[in-house]
């Protein structure tokens, strides 16, 4: 026997005649919020990450201001980009040829967000936000969430995501307990997060 | 109400004066009470120290013993959790309902004021079996608020294991006794006169080493307190 | 069947047991605070986030019942997953023990032609001795997670599933890593944040050059094939995303069935764990993406033996968050060294002697480690009876013959009430003489505490004078 022939074999010796389980799922599937906005700005605050609430016609302006002299990358087809081209020192694309090297040596990356979760102040980035590797070697990320793409929990969240896409769930900026507990921020993932809700 | 009591074994041989005040108070509440002398240990010690078969047996003898009692009321809540908790694993769920007395006399008889004074400051360890196991919340308490004269402090930690564990306290002394210290430390900050819980085991644990430094706090039983009148 | 490895201690030596390294860490004053101070501060903060919960135990019932409805069916979600992995570029292997898991990840190591490795914290790697067996081969593993970085630069062990080297204070880490990592800043401070800035400096040109990774999986998805890894400081990202290769080794219990089984458990773990809403970054991907070649290690390594286990088996329902570790007061005093194994605490106690058996007396001596005070059970998300599994395995334990007389004659007293009324009344003829420290095994109580006194009289032979 193989290995597969055999660990199969092992487990359909081990649970034989074991009984079958019902899955009671009594948890809250859907969460009404409020103010699922302010919810989630506030949590996303929480994690120490910097938040701007502002109106949709305003987010390329502020975009503009908050990326003004700095070397940004950014993925393709995001509807600001122009504006970030003309206020960022540089500005560039996601592509198979942007090495990490190139990455490294940029400031920040732009991205916008597939769904938002507002209980627990998470970004959810996939394949449309770009290759993984742009919103994590520079060191500053800024990400616009649209307030429709706020959710209330993580069952919501979870339902409008394709699983096929790499995805990477982001709730704050990169940080460790690892010295006493203490949670510090910053240390391999980008130490700066930057949250505009476009509302 | 005719009642059962379930002593326990160690209350039975080292803490008799624990059962004479469950005794009384219960018949001073108005109750009959009976204790089968056929009685002798839950099988607790046998269970947990990994004799299972002797834990099966003294289950089986526990049930025969108090068949046909309305209720059994026991003055620990280690052994009350023991029945109610493993002995649907070791003998099925054919053995009377027994109750901790703090909640006989809450749920059961539906009393929180039984008439006790005790002047005296006092703070409560609410035990693990009793906290974790059955689930006791804040019975006991309720119960000591309304007896006269008693001042109640809260323990800090309380919801922390007193060390004891039976076995644990033979074969691992040292984190044993580790316990024990910080209990007693929480203890003595309260400034209590007398540490009181609703199991004997612990008490005699964290009351053996508050004699041994020699502190001068006491240790009662829940039911002696209850059971204390002007 | 094949023995199980368990990755732990060659400093640990076989003779001993739980008790006497306890006895030992109890008298190291450091490093109780250390661990006293961790853990009330995790523990403080879990209550916090779970209490913001109000359907807490609809989650944690849903949790257990997902666990155990899949490992019922092990076989065929272990089978719907290797094809939905495979369907999308990544390869499957199948270890049946350590040492195969060990020799799968080495030759792929060594096809790739390289001689470094960078990895993510995982248990996993760690039950089966992977850095072990990969310097054998002359591969050097990277650990990156910060603690496990502070754990391999101190030549020591982990002590806590989550906060390996929750054993260590600032200043003790300062230390370390002014001691031996290369081109640690020479003012650092024992900042936290300082350290870990230390941290990053040190890692990020590896990262950055790395072409293999391995890594372990919090959970991985039968019907879609996905992984999921949940961390904090993006080394994990950095592993998962940027080398060309990536070798998981997962544990076969880590398995959900459904992608939104995950709804339940992205909630209990971030929770459980670190105590917070969610942790910083969870990592999901499916088989082989970005152009990266993927390969999944399914591990059993004596858990199929844990299986077969009526009452055992509920330890495979675990998922690693150490909230077992942080309420334990054994574990608090005793630290985790004292467990000899990878897994400590609450969790390692019944995981342990089920992987490896009971043959040495450090494996026996586990199921007695817990005074059964239950604080393991209440918190733990998938609700394992904690407590249940440890006195069931106490029944199986080998027993010493003192203790095998003693508990007989107990037994032997309670079978008839008249032989323990007259064992009453023995004892309270001879109670002058029973003095305040006993001898024997039972001395070791008494040398902290008094014994009571014995009554003058037993309770039932006051009923019988009196009472009734
Ligand atoms: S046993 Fe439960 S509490 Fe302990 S680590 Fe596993 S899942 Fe967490």
């Amino acid at each position: 026997m193989n290995a597969r022939q055999e660990i199969l074999a092992r487990i359909r010796r081990a649970v034989a005649g074991a009984p079958e389980v019902e899955i009671p799922r009594g948890y809250r599937t859907h969460v009404t919020l409020e103010d699922p906005v302010g919810r989630f700005a506030e949590r996303v605050g929480d994690y120490r990450a910097v938040v701007h609430v502002v109106p949709a016609a305003e987010v390329p302006g502020r975009l503009a201001e908050l990326v003004a002299g700095r070397r940004m990358a950014a993925p393709e087809g995001l509807p600001w980009l122009e504006a970030v081209r003309g206020a960022a020192a540089e500005l560039i694309l996601d592509g198979p040829g942007l090495s990490v090297a190139e990455l490294d040596r940029v400031d920040g990356v732009v991205t916008g967000c597939a769904v938002a979760v507002a209980e627990t102040g998470t970004i959810v980035l996939d394949e449309r936000q770009g290759r993984r590797a742009l919103t994590l070697v520079p060191d500053y990320h800024l990400c616009v969430v649209q307030a429709a793409q706020i959710v209330a929990s993580v069952p919501e969240a979870l339902a409008r995501l394709t699983p096929t896409s790499p995805l990477t769930w982001v709730s704050g900026p990169s940080a460790t307990s690892d010295i006493e507990l203490d949670r510090v921020e910053g240390v391999h993932g980008p130490r700066t997060l930057e949250v505009v809700i476009s509302a | 109400m005719r009642v059962a009591l379930f002593v326990t074994c160690v209350n039975d041989t080292l803490f008799p004066g624990t059962g004479r005040a469950v005794v009384s108070l219960l018949r001073r509440l108005g109750c009959e009470v009976d204790f089968p002398l056929a009685q002798t240990c839950c099988g607790q010690m046998h269970l947990n120290t990994g004799y299972r078969e002797e834990a099966v047996r003294l289950a089986r003898r526990f049930a025969g013993v108090f068949a046909g009692y309305d209720a059994v009321v026991a003055p620990s809540g280690s052994c009350a959790a023991m029945v109610r908790e493993q002995y649907p694993r070791l003998i099925g769920r054919d053995f009377p309902a027994v109750h901790d007395l703090s909640e006989f006399l809450i749920d059961v008889l539906e009393v929180e004021d039984v008439g006790a004074y005790f002047p005296h400051r006092v703070t409560y360890h609410p035990t693990c079996h009793s906290l974790r196991g059955l689930h006791l919340g804040d019975r006991p308490t309720r119960l000591l608020r309304k007896v006269r004269g008693l001042e109640l402090v809260p323990l800090p930690g309380a919801e922390e294991c007193c060390g004891f564990g039976g076995t644990f306290a033979v074969k691992n002394p040292a984190v044993s006794a580790a316990m024990c210290a910080d209990k007693v430390r929480n203890v003595l900050g309260t400034g209590a006169e007398v540490l009181c819980a609703a199991d004997n085991s612990c008490l005699m644990h964290i009351g053996g080493t508050l004699r041994r430094q020699r502190t001068g706090v006491r240790v009662m039983h829940l039911a002696e307190i209850l059971e204390a009148t002007e | 069947m094949s023995a199980t490895f368990l990755g732990m201690p060659g400093n640990l030596s076989k003779n001993t047991d739980f008790p006497k390294n306890a006895a030992k860490a109890v008298q190291n004053s450091q490093l109780r605070f250390n661990l006293r101070k961790a853990t009330h501060t995790i523990r403080g903060k879990r209550a916090a986030v779970v209490s913001e919960l109000p359907d807490w135990q609809d989650l944690r019932a849903a949790g257990r019942a997902i666990k155990d409805h899949t490992l019922r069916h092990l076989d065929r979600y272990l089978l719907q997953l290797e094809e939905a992995v495979t369907a999308r570029g990544g390869h499957v292997h199948w270890a049946r023990d350590a040492a195969e898991a060990n020799r799968i990840v080495t030759d792929l190591v060594k096809a790739t032609g390289e001689r470094e490795v960078v990895k993510v914290k995982s248990m996993a790697t760690q039950e089966i001795g992977l850095n072990e067996h990969l310097a054998a081969h002359g591969i050097t593993a990277y650990e990156t997670d910060l603690a496990e970085l502070i754990v391999q630069l101190g030549h020591d062990f982990p002590s806590h599933i989550l906060v390996p080297a929750i054993h260590r204070n600032r200043a003790e880490i300062r230390e370390i890593f002014l001691r031996e990592m290369p081109g640690a800043p020479e003012g650092l401070t024992d900042e936290p944040r300082a350290l870990a800035e230390a941290a990053r400096l040190h890692l990020r040109e590896r990262f950055l050059k790395a072409k293999v990774a391995v890594s372990g999986a919090n959970f991985m998805i039968a019907e879609t094939g996905t992984m999921v890894v949940l961390e904090s400081e993006g080394n994990g990202r950095m592993c998962l995303s940027l080398p060309e290769t990536l070798i998981s080794v997962v544990g076969i219990e880590k398995l959900l069935p459904a992608w939104h089984d995950l709804e339940v458990f992205l909630q209990l773990l971030p929770r459980s764990s670190t105590g917070e809403r969610m942790n910083p970054y969870t990592s999901m991907w499916t088989g082989s993406v970005e152009g990266q070649d993927f390969h999944l290690v399914l591990l059993d390594n004596g858990r199929t033996r844990v299986l077969a286990d009526e009452v055992g088996r509920q330890a495979l329902r675990c998922i690693r968050c150490s909230a077992c570790l942080n309420v334990c007061p054994v574990y608090e005093r005793a630290g985790g060294h004292a467990y000899g194994s990878v897994y400590p605490g609450p969790i390692g106690a019944i995981l342990t002697p089920q992987l490896r058996g009971m043959g040495s007396e450090l494996d026996a001596s586990l199921p007695y480690a817990s005074s059964l005070c239950g604080a393991c059970y209440e918190v733990c998300p998938v609700a394992i009876d904690i407590p249940q599994v440890l006195v069931d395995l106490r029944a199986k334990a080998p027993h010493g013959l003192a203790e095998r007389a003693g508990m007989r004659a107990a037994w032997w007293l309670f079978a008839r009430e008249g032989r323990l009324a007259a064992a009453q009344r023995l004892a309270a003829r001879l109670r002058r003489l029973i003095p305040r420290r006993l001898p024997g095994p039972l001395g070791a109580w008494t040398d902290t505490r008094d014994v009571p006194d014995i009554p003058r009289q037993s309770f039932r032979d006051w009923w019988k004078e009196s009472g009734s």
